[in-house]
């Protein structure tokens, strides 16, 4: 039987179909994630794109919508976001360059302190809420303050950071250590002198993600008392609300026109979490080295 | 005998003829059973021998005798690596290496190290050849240091213009030049080199035999090499390591022998040494 | 003719100078800034935990966990936390028809299907998907995709455990499918190759090769997946519902463990009160579910590690 033109072609048409049909599939799984995102980001800036105006920014909520503004929760936000950098880089920090640079790792605590670590990034965020309830609000009679808030978001968000800062510590080459150590340097000056320098703009990326993940919390905030009516600014032992927050309650009650104002508020905190982000992959992209 | 050994001899046999006769020699490090073990395998073992000031002492030998291993013995830098357990005594200066309450940093600060693949830190030219200084608290006329340290190394005029620059731009032999004068910024009496241009193409490996030559005159260097020829050039004396296999096939280090290059590269006293030079094997 | 001991060049000194007190301190303050993790898992257990043992010394815990009326400020109270179960487990199936089939199948695309390029350019992008804050997709699954669904024609109120899943479902994708994709691209080439080369197409290169290898990978996402949907509280709050209901109708509303914590944990409950203590109970049993998953999760990924690296 001599082998004729054409008879490479498969001669499986179920087989094409099978093919197309799964590839279809495939593309339609890519398909609904962003059309789904793309949705989403119409729905909001049509809705809220009118309101992002002055009053949003420099008036207090109100019961009236007309003239109910969200200037308490976005000074909080931003307030929040200096809080959650202060605590979570040096602890965040301290804590990889213990687990890199100092910790056996053949000794039991060690380990278990990376196994915490890892068991901690996934535990949902509001039972940090219910942490920072017991403990802080009701416990220390801290009571319900932007300073509870910030210390509670810190805990969260400090395993990601953590994991960022060891990555950018363990990628700078051992050459530089064993260099320095060879000139004479203790441990301290070759970690603070040489280490912490190379990685940091790793960790200022890992950081600055991080910390935009948390300000993007609202679960563990309603529980360590970010009221929903506040109208008044916040300062770090007062009452206080966040911009998540305040978007929850303006969803919450039933008015079309808090819908819109609740929209507006999305498109402000997407706002602030997309230049945050921005930045992170800006440093990265500029600063960091390739070894 | 081959040619190139031929020639070689030649020029050794001039050299020997500098070398000061054994009364005369100031014994920097006394070496008794040494042995370094990883994690219970034995890397090295048995080691004795000692090293002179002003000489330029060449480790040679295959790769896995432990010669690596060995010089870094000589300033603790197998502290470093967990697992690492050295045994016997190095004496400097009648003051045993691996004593109690030895601290490290003070042993570094005499016995400096250059490493095989240049490893400048991500700083300036400047920075860099400050850094020991920096660290150690030698900070009185730094700039004089940075000068000095970098004219020895036979860098400053290429660099004088520029000190302010990443020391990352510097060309492979540029760096490694830096990567000494780093060193010798913190005035150390013992300049340990691991292989220091065999990351180098030949121009620049010629440069730094030549420094080895001018350097010696201060201090006293320790080479490991793998390049015979390297070592017939550049040391007064040469260990010629090897590896035995124990009954259950582990691989250790020995020192095989010990003794001025001249003699090791003509007149060899065993037969390993004799078949390693003459390149039968290895 | 034995050789001289070289005198030294200064006075030799090789103990340190000084103690050096510093790098002490040093380790001493790293090591604090590592426990404030271990104090925190220390303090989530405890928070948790010691007010659910009070709690079930008042009521049982066979009550609490077989009873189907949840309904603690009643008189009688009901503690059975089944509907609140039912509640999260609902939103969470609804979660996972989404996020489990699509997320795979956006992996195997990336995996298999695309080019370097391509990967390079949708990867990022579906990331962004997962960057977005709970609270929008709570005000999307309420503003947009209930009303959607009513347009077609189903059922659905203002608030059902079907939209919240939807939406919470694709929010989850990229998880599935960034960790499956890691996965995958950890089988070896020349396991593709030697089927390529046998003339197999690529939806069987796909199906029959690669997943399996990928499997334990694949699984932990889903697992992983899961386990953020139950701990999910922004979605199923603004979107499916506030009154506990024993269901496993997907179009009703329900309320969830984690709703019904926020929704308790807000107000100004008096401390020590069997309310306030609700909080708790349903949160420990909450945690030890999560907690479970994740282990698995890990197990199952660091298994995949093992065996391609």
């Amino acid at each position: 039987m001599s082998a004729s033109a054409g008879s490479l072609r498969s001669d499986r048409p179920r087989g094409r179909w099978v093919g197309r049909l799964f590839y279809g599939f495939l593309l339609f799984s890519l398909v609904l994630g962003f059309a789904t995102l793309g949705a989403l980001l119409v729905q909001v800036f049509l809705e809220g794109y009118k309101w992002v105006d002055l009053v949003l920014f420099l008036e207090p909520p109100s019961a009236d919508p007309l003239i109910a503004g969200a200037e308490p929760a976005i000074l909080a936000t931003i307030f929040l976001g200096v809080l959650l950098i202060l605590f979570t880089v040096p602890l965040g920090v301290g804590t990889a360059i213990y687990l890199e640079e100092y910790a056996d790792r053949e000794r039991w605590y060690n380990r278990l302190l990376e196994v915490n670590i890892q068991n901690l990034a996934a535990v949902p965020s509001i039972v940090y809420g219910i942490l920072g309830l017991a403990f802080l609000v009701r416990g220390i009679g801290l009571g319900r303050v932007l300073l509870a808030g910030a210390m509670i978001l810190t805990l969260l968000v400090l395993p990601t950071v953590i994991i960022a800062a060891r990555e950018a510590i363990r990628a700078v080459p051992d050459s530089i250590r064993q260099g320095a150590y060879a000139l004479g340097a203790t441990k301290w000056q070759v970690v603070w002198r040489q280490v912490l320098p190379a990685a940091t703009p790793g960790i200022a990326t890992g950081s600055i993600l991080a910390t935009s993940r948390g300000l993007g919390e609202t679960a563990p905030l309603l529980l360590v008392g970010a009221l929903t009516y506040v109208s008044f600014n916040p300062t770090l032992l007062g009452e206080f609300t966040a911009l998540p927050v305040q978007i929850y309650q303006w969803v919450s009650r039933p008015q079309e026109e808090f819908r819109t104002l609740a929209a507006a508020a999305i498109i402000v905190l997407l706002g602030i979490l997309l230049t945050l982000n921005a930045t992170a992959i800006w440093i990265r992209n500029r600063y960091e080295r390739r070894w | 005998m081959s040619a190139t050994m031929a020639a070689v001899s030649v020029d050794l046999t001039a050299r020997a003829r500098e070398l000061p006769a054994k009364e005369f020699r100031e014994v920097v490090f006394h070496v008794e059973d040494l042995g370094v073990s990883y994690n219970g395998n034995a890397a090295l073992q048995d080691v004795s021998l000692e090293i002179y000031r002003n000489f330029v002492t060449a480790f040679i030998g295959p790769s896995g005798c432990g010669k690596s291993t060995f010089i870094r013995c000589f300033n603790h830098l197998n502290g470093l690596i967990p697992g690492a357990v050295v045994e016997g005594k190095i004496l400097y200066h009648g003051e045993d290496l691996y004593g109690p309450h030895v601290d490290p940093v003070e042993v570094r600060k005499r016995i400096g190290m250059v490493f095989q693949k240049p490893n400048p830190f991500p700083k300036s030219i400047y920075d860099n050849v400050a850094f020991g200084p920096r660290v150690l608290g030698m900070t009185d006329r730094l700039d004089d240091r940075v000068e000095r340290a970098l004219e020895q190394a036979a860098l400053w005029d290429e660099v004088k213009d520029r000190l302010k620059a990443s020391a990352l731009s510097l060309s492979g032999g540029q760096q490694q030049r830096l990567c000494i004068a780093r060193c010798l910024a913190v005035e150390p009496e013992v300049i340990l080199m691991d292989e220091p241009a065999s990351a180098l193409d030949p121009i620049a490996t010629t440069r730094i035999e030549d420094l080895m030559h001018e350097l010696k005159r201060d201090y006293t260097i320790i080479v490991v090499t793998h390049n015979m020829q390297q070592a017939a050039r550049v040391a007064d004396m040469t260990a010629f390591f090897s590896i035995t296999r124990g009954e259950e096939g582990q691989r250790t280090g020995i020192l095989v022998e010990y003794d001025a290059t001249s003699k090791i590269f003509t007149q060899p006293s065993d037969k390993r040494t004799e078949d390693y030079v003459t390149g039968r094997f290895g | 003719m034995a050789t001289r001991e070289a005198a030294a060049p200064q006075p030799l000194r090789l103990r340190a100078s000084r103690r050096r007190w510093g790098e002490d301190v040093v380790k001493v303050v790293l090591a604090l800034c590592a426990f404030v993790s271990v104090a925190t898992t220390v303090g989530i257990v405890v928070a948790l935990f010691v007010p659910a043992i009070e709690f079930f010394r008042e009521v049982s815990i066979v009550d609490f966990l077989t009873g189907t009326e949840w309904a603690p400020l009643f008189e009688p109270p009901s503690f059975g936390v089944l509907p609140l179960v039912a509640g999260t487990l609902l939103v969470t199936v609804c979660a996972s028809f989404v996020c489990i089939p699509f997320g795979l199948g956006g992996a195997i695309y990336l995996s298999e299907y695309a080019n370097r390029r391509t990967r390079r350019i949708l990867k990022p992008m579906l990331e962004i998907l997962a960057g977005i804050p709970t609270v929008v997709y709570g005000y999307f699954a309420l503003t947009f995709v209930t009303p959607r669904l009513q347009d077609i024609g189903l059922p659905v109120g203002v608030f059902s455990a079907l939209s919240a899943g939807l939406v919470m479902g694709v929010m989850l994708l990229p998880t599935v499918a960034s960790i499956s994709e890691d996965s995958m691209a950890a089988v070896p080439q020349d396991l593709r190759d030697g089927a390529y080369a046998l003339g197999s197409t690529r939806v069987q290169v796909s199906t029959l090769i690669v997943i399996p290898a990928a499997i334990s990978g694949i699984i932990a996402s889903f697992v992983l997946a899961i386990s953020r949907a139950v701990g999910e509280t922004m979605i199923v709050l603004i979107a499916a519902g506030g009154q506990p209901n024993w269901t496993w109708n997907p179009l009703e509303a329900v309320q969830t463990m984690t709703a019904f914590i926020a929704a308790t944990g807000q107000g100004d409950v008096p401390t020590g009160s069997i309310e306030y203590k609700t909080i708790f109970a349903v949160g420990a049993t909450l945690f030890v579910m999560t907690f479970v998953m994740n282990l698995i999760s890990i197990r199952l990924v660091r298994r995949f590690r093992e065996v391609y690296e």
